[in-house]
């Protein structure tokens, strides 16, 4: 990959980091307000993958591959993780019948 | 046989018969625990009668191996040594001893502890001989602690009675002070002369110039001992309580021979004595307040066995004072004749408790001359000993501590003479309210009342003739015969007592007749019909400070148990439950309250949690921005 495509360098690294950030904080003022359940997971995967926008972008410029092959590792790992999350969201329904996140509060000390 | 054997054959036979009766006499029947507990005193016996006739008038030693050696210090040998004093001695206990055993079997029959009661008497017995035949102040108070123990045994026999269990417990608590001062004494010893072997130490003495500051403080640390075994003023309220334990043992341990041991040790140490006679001063000063106030005290008291304590506490004194005065073969003279009478007034009395079924209260008896013949003429024999009627045993003794006192100052014969006639007072007292007049108590017991069986009249008929023989050993120098007892004893023990003249003794036996036919004449009318009120009547003035035993354990509880209790107290809620216990729960109330305050950020709140996160995030990329880290 020693050309970047003509389409991409039209658009500066900055907008991609500016974008990628948007989408995190985005994911994270979502992960710490929302009382719901699952948006708090569509958060966490919203922050992923800005997470994985920023890698992906940084190594285009920097015509190293490395990153985007660390975006498959990611996106493997979410996978699994959304596998996981999802049981466990159905289980803690089956047993409160309920979404909100305030009311998990078992571990409280 | 040689000496070796002998001392053998003394000591272990008390040992194994203590080792059988103590581990199997339980699965046993009661005569064979009978059998093995008489047994070994028995042995013991002849052993040192064979002994007598083969070593006395010499000094063996006998050693069996070393006990404790430090080079170049000193050694201690596990040995033993043979003189005429130990064979005095040898002689009433093991004798003693053995008649005692007899009468148990008789007295203890019904008993369930039979045999755990013969068990801890043959301890005693061996503890006993270790304490007489040591060579060493180390053995001899291996034996004195061995004794202590059995005596504490012994007086909380039967257990299931807390009274019983209290008077035990301060028997063993008032003998460990004097303990304490026996231990002290001994360690100054080995510093003054590297050694415990007591011959070692006597020879060591004589180097030293009389009354030399660190002797004295040796001989005084040893009375401290002695007034706790011997039960000398402050130490012996203990030995009034100890009466809780059955009668034999009051005959055996708290008579005839435990509470000699403190006379046996001074005279055995007494050529130093000798060399520290301001000891002396005070030894003579104890035993005479010691002789008063045990007289005094039981001029009053109602119990049959209480009397016979109290004498015996005064007694002793008596023969504290006899050690005071340089008269150390007359002391344990008066050992031998008050082994053999005291102990057969506590078996008398104990064979009237037997026959009465535990009465102990003379208030409640009376006329038993009828019921029994034989108990009645043994005890008559034993008071007569006692208040130094002649020819009686006590006569002889008696007579010759009051002429030492006599020859060492006029004060001290005066004292003893009145505690004397104290004695003779409270024991014809004693006699007469026991045998003479009516019965006090009800009809039922008085039928019941029955004379005890062969196997303890037997001791006590032997015991009667040494009492009333026993003094013929000791006959004055005024009959121009050899004073035996004193040739004999003079051989180990040397008296630094003077002696009146010929005079004052003819005037002291004619006094002593006057004044106790007088007595027998006074009491016999006094006491023989008083009604049972008039025994517990209370009384004012004197006589209630004489019932109230002088308020001693009154007083003792003021003074000294009240203030150590509370101080307990202080320290127990205040010193613990405060200071220590604050200081160990520092750590803990810290923690805890660190706890209590931060579990507050423990939420449970998701949100919270990736806020601190984030937060802490920030915090580092700050950090790391601004090159803090």
């Amino acid at each position: 990959m020693n050309q970047m495509p003509e389409i991409i360098q039209a658009i500066p690294l900055t907008h991609y980091i500016l974008l990628s950030t948007a989408l995190f904080v985005i994911g994270l003022i979502g992960v710490m307000t929302r009382k719901n359940v699952i948006i708090v997971f569509m958060c966490i995967e919203i922050m992923l993958n800005a997470v994985n926008l920023l890698f992906t972008a940084v190594s285009s410029y920097n015509s190293d591959s490395a990153g985007q092959i660390m975006v498959f590792f990611t996106m493997a790992v979410a996978a699994a993780e959304v596998s996981v999350g999802l049981a466990i969201i159905v289980m803690m329904f089956k047993n409160l019948q309920t979404t909100n996140i305030d009311l998990f509060k078992s571990l409280k000390g | 046989m040689s000496a070796n054997m002998l001392v053998h054959l003394m000591l272990w036979p008390p040992l194994i018969g203590f080792i059988i009766n103590g581990i199997l006499g339980s699965k046993l029947n009661k005569t064979f625990v009978q059998w093995i507990g008489c047994t070994g005193p028995l042995v013991s016996f002849i052993a040192a009668v064979l002994a007598y006739f083969s070593f006395k008038d010499q000094k063996t030693v006998v050693s069996f191996y070393q006990w404790i050696n430090v080079p170049d210090l000193f050694e201690i040998n596990f040995e033993f040594f043979l003189d005429n004093l130990s064979f005095v001695m040898l002689m009433i206990v093991t004798g003693v001893g053995t008649l005692i055993h007899a009468y148990s079997g008789g007295y203890m029959h019904d008993d369930e502890g039979f045999h755990r009661f013969f068990a801890y008497l043959n301890l005693f017995l061996f503890s006993m001989l270790l304490l007489i035949l040591g060579s060493n102040l180390l053995i001899l108070f291996a034996g004195w602690e061995g004794v202590g123990l059995c005596s504490f045994l012994l007086i909380g026999f039967w257990y299931k009675n807390t009274d019983y269990n209290a008077a035990a417990r301060k028997a063993f608590i008032m003998n460990r002070i004097g303990d304490l001062g026996f231990l002290i004494a001994m360690i100054l010893i080995a510093y003054q002369f590297q050694t415990l072997d007591i011959r070692v130490i006597l020879d060591g003495a004589k180097q030293y110039p009389i009354n030399e500051p660190f002797n004295v403080m040796i001989t005084l640390f040893l009375f401290v001992g002695v007034c706790g075994k011997s039960a000398q003023v402050p130490l012996f309220t203990w030995l009034p309580d100890a009466m809780a334990g059955p009668t034999p043992v009051s005959a055996l341990i708290h008579a005839a021979t435990m509470v000699t041991a403190g006379i046996y040790l001074v005279a055995r140490l007494s050529a130093m004595y000798t060399l520290t006679p301001i000891t002396n001063q005070i030894i003579i000063g104890v035993g005479l307040i010691t002789a008063l106030i045990a007289a005094f005290t039981a001029l009053k008291q109602n119990d049959i066995k209480k009397v016979l304590a109290y004498s015996t506490v005064s007694q002793l004194g008596y023969m504290v004072v006899a050690l005071g005065v340089g008269a150390y073969t007359t002391a344990v003279f008066h050992v031998v004749t008050h082994a053999f009478f005291k102990a057969l007034l506590f078996l008398a009395a104990g064979s009237v408790i037997h026959g009465l079924h535990g009465e102990q209260d003379i208030s409640k008896m009376g006329g038993l001359k009828e019921k029994m013949k034989w108990t009645h003429l043994v005890f008559l024999i034993g008071t007569l000993a006692i208040i130094g009627c002649p020819p009686f045993a006590g006569f002889f003794s008696k007579d010759e501590i009051l002429a030492a006192a006599y020859g060492h100052h006029i004060i001290i014969f005066i004292l003893l003479s009145i505690a004397s006639v104290c004695t003779a007072w409270y024991m014809l007292r004693l006699y007469f309210s026991c045998f003479h007049g009516q019965y006090r108590g009800d009809h039922h017991s008085w039928d019941h009342a029955h004379e005890s069986p062969v196997i303890m009249l037997g001791p006590l008929f032997v015991l009667a003739i040494l009492a009333t023989i026993g003094g013929f050993f000791g006959l004055p120098e005024i009959t121009h015969q050899t004073h035996l007892m004193h040739d004999f004893l003079s051989k180990s023990v040397q008296d630094t007592s003077h002696h009146p003249s010929h005079l004052f003794e003819i005037v002291l036996w004619l006094v002593t007749i006057i004044v106790l036919v007088s007595l027998f004449i006074i009491t016999k009318k006094r006491y023989s019909n008083k009604s049972i009120e008039e025994y517990n009547g209370s009384d004012t003035g004197i006589s209630n400070v004489f019932r109230n035993k002088f308020y001693l354990d009154e007083i003792y509880d003021l003074i000294i148990i009240k203030p150590v209790y509370s101080l307990g107290n202080w320290l127990k809620t205040t010193f613990e439950h405060q200071f220590v216990q604050g200081i160990m729960y520092l750590p803990s109330t810290v923690l805890s309250k660190a706890g209590t305050n931060l579990r507050a950020l423990q939420s449970g709140n998701t949100g919270m949690y990736i806020l601190a996160m984030i937060l802490g995030l920030v915090i580092f990329c700050l950090m790391f921005i601004f090159k803090l880290v």
